[in-house]
């Protein structure tokens, strides 16, 4: 329940006669953010949820093992089980140089993560401008959004053969690929995300004396931020989606690569080993992007929490 | 009480810095002959028909009808927002708007909105100082300390490092006529502010309202479909035909100020509503009937 | 709303789309269109420096035109499209009963969901090689990899759509006296058709991207092999007939998503 102020104010108070308070009143003491993660953790454990999903994991984790090394069902027979995957993945002297102890594994790693980065942060830097550009400034889009929307529905592995011709060497076209599909979808989300905008928040802000300047750092960029980070947390993904084939058709280093090269030549466990490191660092990139959201965006966080 | 007696001090010189001193002459309104014709996708919509008002400065202008009727539209011409098709407005003698040319929204006449329009990303504070600092009459740390003063003496302090999310409806409505006020406006518009509220966090934040009128005496042009809103805070009661928008009928409103809710159930109120509820009616049975869809 | 369009459909129509052509929007677009293909053009024929390496505009026509009449090219579509057709509609039939149940039934879902979590970040084409290992057949295993793309997609966009079905709804058909099947069949079901074609919507876009992918790498036919090929057969024009093909294939399958999703929505057209 909120202190009900206005009742004072009913009483034929005059405004001023309130109670005294400090001319600069101190901000309130937040929880910190780890007693809020505790407590959450402690609420959700009294819960069903954890408990079941834990059952789900493990039951899908136990058929995985049964199905491929214990009872070798007939479709089965070349998968890799678990017990393979982790006698490779933590092992000291692993058959195929692929464990968590072996300097190659972080070599691939790194060379994805590198690439990674490098696509996206060009795609950030050029798409979110952009597209509030493009949101801000219709003549603009007029003239830049036949030429988005023409050039989008190609999928973007189908510009990899071009992409090799373009530039030549493996490491630019992957990126190339990569950042072309980020690019598409965070300057699309930008672009939605300020025409989501509310009218009514324009005219206010004229109201109160705003240049054409002040409207764009003060409500279009605000405005827009969470379907930016959306679209971030989109495109990040469809990046590592875009990578991994780069990779594969055409890599050198990384994860992509090392799953092609480890099928092709037979060293099934490091398949599984690379498969999951993607899904951990797609997962964590994800995270990443949410965390930063969150700091970020602090009005919507105490919007949901209150 | 003008604003600087209010804050007295400091803080009064800090908000003497923030307005452009107005005398209480400043902020008449002339609405002359005014028409406004939107056209979208071709069905041409009769907005505001040869609507004539004057409004004398300091005055409380309630504008009364049925949903749809026209009266935002009509706000919205004297906020700058779109055009007339015909007529002329004035304000303090000066053309605002006529078929040829708008003048651009500005602080000189700040509008409260129905739905409100609080930047959801901006602290209360945030919201309250931006008009003074990016029309730069005043420092960031000047403005900071005017906000705190406004906001302590409007009953609102404590609040200022929250985000509009997470205070209450009323709470945002007075935040958002404090942003107004920073600004020392010549006019208040307010379009239809009250609606989305219960009828008693109503009743209080209409008596707010009055209070704020009572110490800066701002010309108000205020919009409403409650007939007895409009008798609680008007001096002037103009009653609106149903689209397009006429005026249909003026009722002088004699109930001294400053008023409070006891107001509601005197003689003066029961007869100066009998005296305007039957063209109220009237005009809401002509709106329904038009199934009027509401303007949002 | 007004007259005229009961009158005579297509005359409005017309008159509307050359209306729109007339407008200044329209006139922007169709230039920025023309200087880019003229950049394109003339970029390629003097060596400006990314654009040397690929073929003019003028050179994709003709190979465009050439493959118009090639029996091959159209059996290259046929291919893509069966494989997408397949994967796709396999995750929709996996895909949309699952779901549903996921968001219907709390305890189902807090088991699978967790499952869901872990195995989506794992890009679908990183399960290429995996799948061939399973799948007896090339073809299957493609097939498999695009059910995949799409299928994680369905799943969470339907569990997304049915936990957010407004409770007044449902509370409103138990006070009206509904039986928990008709609850699902006449709240749950439309409630969750919206998310169902954001679900269908995304999904196709993903399954071409891997099918290309995958007949890059390891396909025989269809429209991805047919890029990757001229690639590798130095038929540079044909590279970016692929290109424009498959972006047109794509387009051509969104559309009838979107023409499917607002038949089975139409509450959702406002007026």
């Amino acid at each position: 329940m909120e202190p009900d102020e206005l009742s004072k104010s009913v009483e034929g108070q005059s405004l001023a006669e309130q109670g005294a308070q400090p001319t600069l009143p101190e901000e309130e003491r937040e929880p910190l953010t780890w007693e809020i993660m505790l407590s959450r953790i402690k609420y959700a454990l009294r819960t069903s949820a954890p408990y079941l999903g834990a059952l789900g994991l493990l039951s899908t984790l136990l058929a995985y093992w049964l199905l491929t090394e214990v009872i070798k069902a007939p479709l089965f027979e070349k998968v890799p089980g678990p017990v393979a995957v982790a006698s490779e993945w933590f092992s000291h002297h692993p058959m195929f140089r692929i464990s968590i102890y072996s300097g190659i594994y972080y070599k691939h790693i790194w060379a994805s993560c590198w690439r990674i980065i490098q696509a996206f942060l060009l795609a950030t830097v050029l798409g979110v401008p952009l597209g509030l550009f493009m949101g801000w400034k219709k003549v603009f889009k007029d003239y830049t959004f036949p030429l988005f929307e023409l050039t989008r529905p190609i999928p973007m592995l189908a510009w990899v053969p071009l992409a090799i011709l373009m530039f030549p060497g493996y490491e630019a076209s992957v990126i190339y690929v990569t950042f072309l599909g980020a690019f598409f979808v965070t300057t699309l989300n930008t672009l939605l995300g300020v025409e989501s905008i509310d009218e009514v928040y324009f005219r206010a802000a004229l109201c109160l004396g705003s240049r054409p300047r002040h409207i764009f750092f003060h409500v279009i960029v605000p405005g827009a931020l969470p379907f930016i980070f959306t679209g971030l947390q989109i495109s990040m993904g469809y990046s590592w989606f875009c990578l991994v084939a780069g990779e594969m058709i055409a890599g050198k280093y990384g994860l992509g690569y090392l799953i092609w090269n480890a099928y092709m030549e037979f060293q099934e466990p490091v398949l599984i080993i690379a498969m999951i490191t993607l899904g951990f660092l797609g997962w964590f990139s994800s995270a990443l992007i949410r965390m930063v959201a969150r700091r970020l965006m602090q009005w919507q966080v105490r919007e949901i929490a209150g | 009480m003008i604003l600087s007696q209010i804050l007295g001090g400091n803080g009064g010189a800090l908000v003497e810095k923030a307005a452009n001193f107005s005398e209480a002459t400043a902020g008449k309104i002339s609405i002359r002959d005014v028409s406004i014709i939107y056209d979208p996708e071709g069905a041409r919509i009769v907005a505001v028909d040869g609507c004539s008002l004057e409004i004398p400065a300091g005055e409380f202008c309630v504008i009364v009808g049925p949903s749809g009727c026209g009266k935002t539209t009509l706000l919205n011409a004297i906020a700058g927002f779109h055009g007339v098709s015909s007529g002329e407005i004035y304000m303090d003698d000066q053309l605002l708007c006529s078929p040829e040319m708008t003048t651009a929204p500005g602080a000189d006449r700040i509008v409260v909105f129905q739905n409100g329009a609080l930047f959801p990303w901006k602290t209360v504070l945030d919201n309250v100082t931006f008009g003074p600092v990016i029309q730069g009459r005043m420092t960031s740390k000047e403005a900071r300390e005017a906000g705190h003063e406004l906001l302590l003496q409007m009953g609102l302090s404590g609040i200022s490092h929250r985000y509009p999310s997470e205070i209450s409806g009323g709470m945002r409505r007075r935040v958002e006529i404090a942003r107004a006020m920073m600004n020392d406006p010549k006019v208040l518009l307010l379009d239809e502010p009250f609606r989305a509220m219960d009828a008693l966090t109503k009743t209080v934040i209409q008596k707010y309202l009055l209070d704020v009128y009572d110490a800066s005496h701002k010309t108000v042009f205020f919009i409403t479909h409650n007939l007895e809103e409009a008798i609680f805070l008007g001096t002037r009661v103009i009653v609106v035909t149903s689209r397009p928008a006429r005026v249909k009928k003026v009722i002088n409103i004699n109930i001294p100020r400053p008023r409070d809710f006891r107001v509601l159930s005197s003689e003066y109120y029961r007869n100066l509503k009998e005296e305007a509820l039957e063209a109220v009616h009237e005009e809401a049975q002509k709106a329904f009937e038009a199934g009027e869809r509401e303007r949002a | 709303m007004s007259a005229p369009l009961k009158n005579s459909k297509n005359g409005v129509l017309g008159k509307k789309v050359k209306g729109f052509l007339a407008t200044k929007s329209a006139c922007r677009g169709i230039f920025s269109i023309v200087v880019a293909l003229l950049i394109w053009e003339f970029g390629t024929r003097y060596g400006l420096p990314i654009l040397n390496a690929i073929p003019p505009p003028s050179a994709v026509l003709v190979s465009f035109k050439e493959s118009f009449v090639d029996p091959w090219y159209w059996g290259s579509w046929e291919s893509s499209f069966i494989r997408i057709g397949l994967g796709f509609i396999f995750a929709q039939i996996i895909g949309i009963p699952l779901g549903l149940l996921m968001g219907s039934s709390r305890y189902f879902r807090e088991l699978s969901l967790p499952v869901f979590e872990v195995l989506r970040p794992i890009p679908p084409l990183a399960w290429v090689p995996a799948s061939a290992l399973f799948w007896p057949t090339p073809e299957e295993s493609i097939v498999f990899v695009t059910f995949l793309g799409a299928f994680f997609v369905t799943i969470l966009n339907i569990v997304g759509g049915a936990r957010s079905i407004d409770a007044r709804y449902v509370r409103a058909a138990v006070s009206l006296g509904s039986s928990r099947k008709d609850i699902f069949w006449r709240i749950i079901l439309p409630g969750t058709l919206p998310s169902i074609i954001v679900a269908m919507t995304v999904g196709i876009g993903i399954c071409w991207n891997t099918v290309v992918a995958a007949e890059m790498l390891a396909g025989h036919s269809g429209l991805g092999f047919l890029t990757w090929r001229a690639y590798v057969t130095f038929s540079y024009p044909l590279i970016v007939v692929g290109m424009i093909s498959i972006g047109i294939a794509g387009y051509i399958s969104s559309a009838i998503i979107r023409l499917l999703g607002s038949r089975m929505t139409p509450w959702l057209k406002t007026s």
